[in-house]
């Protein structure tokens, strides 16, 4: 089953092209290492995905449906549906954007109460639920500025998980933590790979990358510039400025 | 030596307990009415439609460059020649200075709003929250917290500036004072009693908000999430 199309996608800021016609297609359970260098348009084109960004030129299909609808020859968008296809789609984001002034069980709770008008008895079981998936179990009355990054990021975690997506995006998850604390929210993303969730997951964790991902892809200046398995992408690139990225991150591993 | 004599002045404290009911009530009542406008005419200036965002900009403009006499005296004493409506001296004074604390509220609003970080809205959206979902359980809930320190600020500024509404017969406890010492010829006396009374009530509610900011820093906000 097809969740997401996406067909001659464009993203223009200003003059300045950040996304030049990108195609895709994700299938169910698929899980998605987006690469390149920094300014190639991956987090662009993860925004563009959720409607966060809207984009200049192109189509999106969600679910089998084509969203937004034509007029002059120009795709418009409403902001009702928008808000929908976000209702399913989670995001993750490298600075993890949790709410200071809610417990990491409200931060959790949030969605299924505000959003998804569900009560709070319901809400704080799925809450609950999700903090334990995360293993946060006995962090739920915790604030954010009391959590290291590690723990925060997978509150965000649980709190993208508690509305049920189609989809999972995740934004340099582990960019912006100490080296220490990476493992803990990979190991994290890996169980939900696990569990079959698709996803797409911007990373500059080449290991990751390769262990975890059903396919990869290679960005440069705004299109795919390379695609296939792990195995195909990262140990044997076609592209030289796949080969060159590659490279530049393999320098100093040992 | 000036030799002080309260006595005259205790004597009628009952017609300055009055006086210093009518200005907390004016002042309670215009901040209350100030904060929900004030919240109002932010929202329409931060809005992307010009037709809300101008006309929210022009109020607060005026409201905030024009003296407070001046305004009161507009709606004391041209209202009823221009538009036809009479008002009571608290009617005018809580028109005067609801509409007068909305436009400096609106500006702290704005600001408070603007101080939240992106990744909040970001955050927020993603979760499939539409603007108004956003405002009310995201930013407004953190930027409330910035705004309590120019909140009292404010709310000391304008039980002060109330004193004003004295110019048109409110009894308040400035027009209180007057009459006081009008009968008691003691001023001195009088005039000390109230800035005594002002400072009291001012203090207090200074040092309560001090300890709702504590409380409130408690609970984990000032870091970003």
């Amino acid at each position: 089953m097809t969740v997401l199309r996406l067909a001659g996608l464009v993203k223009r800021f200003g003059a300045n092209p950040v996304l030049r016609g990108i195609d895709l297609t994700v299938e169910r359970g698929e899980r998605i290492a987006i690469l390149g260098a920094s300014g190639s348009g991956k987090s662009t084109l993860l925004r563009c995905i959720n409607f966060m960004e809207l984009p200049d030129e192109g189509r999106v299909e969600f679910g089998g449906q084509v969203v937004g609808s034509e007029r002059d020859g120009r795709r418009r968008y409403a902001e009702r549906e928008l808000t929908q296809i976000r209702r399913q789609v989670g995001m993750v984001f490298q600075h993890f954007n949790l709410f200071p002034h809610m417990t990491a069980l409200g931060n959790v709770m949030e969605g299924p109460l505000t959003v998804l008008g569900q009560d709070r008895v319901q809400a704080e079981a799925r809450g609950r639920a999700e903090l334990a998936r995360v293993g946060l179990a006995d962090k739920a009355d915790a604030y954010p500025a009391h959590l290291s990054g590690g723990q925060k990021q997978r509150v965000a975690i649980a709190r993208a998980l508690a509305m049920d997506p189609a989809l999972l995006l995740f934004d340099e998850p582990t960019s912006a933590l100490d080296p220490a604390l990476v493992g803990e929210v990979l190991g994290t993303i890996r169980a939900l790979a696990e569990d079959g969730r698709t996803m797409l997951l911007v990373t500059h964790e080449l290991g990751f990358a390769y262990h975890v991902a059903s396919r990869v892809l290679f960005l440069a200046d705004g299109l795919i510039h390379e695609q296939g398995t792990p195995a195909e992408v990262l140990k044997e690139p076609r592209q030289a400025a796949t080969r060159a990225f590659i490279a530049s991150h393999k320098q100093f591993s040992l | 030596m000036y030799r002080w004599d309260f006595a005259p002045v205790a004597a009628h404290l009952d017609l300055l307990a009055i006086g210093l009911f009518n200005t907390l009530r004016l002042t309670g009542a215009a901040l209350a009415f100030g904060v929900a406008l004030g919240l109002g005419l932010a929202l329409m200036r931060l809005s992307r439609r010009p037709w809300a965002a101008w006309p929210a900009g022009l109020v607060i403009e005026v409201f905030r460059t024009t003296p407070p006499l001046v305004q009161l005296f507009w709606f004391y004493f041209a209202a009823p020649l221009v538009v036809g409506v009479e008002m009571t001296p608290y009617l005018a004074a809580l028109v005067t200075f609801s509409i007068q604390s909305a436009a400096f509220f609106a500006e702290v609003f704005r600001a408070g709003i603007e101080s939240i970080e992106r990744g909040q809205w970001d955050a927020a959206r993603a979760l499939g929250m539409n603007r108004g979902q956003a405002l009310r359980r995201i930013v407004l809930p953190q930027a409330v917290k910035r705004m309590i320190p120019a909140f009292m600020e404010r709310a000391i500024e304008l039980m002060k500036t109330t004193t004003l509404v004295a110019t048109i017969s409110y009894a308040d406890l400035l027009f209180a004072a007057n009459e006081v010492s009008q009968k008691t010829f003691r001023p001195l006396e009088t005039y000390t009693a109230v800035a005594l009374a002002y400072f009291t009530v001012i203090y207090g509610a200074s040092l309560l908000a001090r300890r709702i900011e504590l409380r409130l820093a408690r609970s984990g906000e000032g870091t970003v999430g």
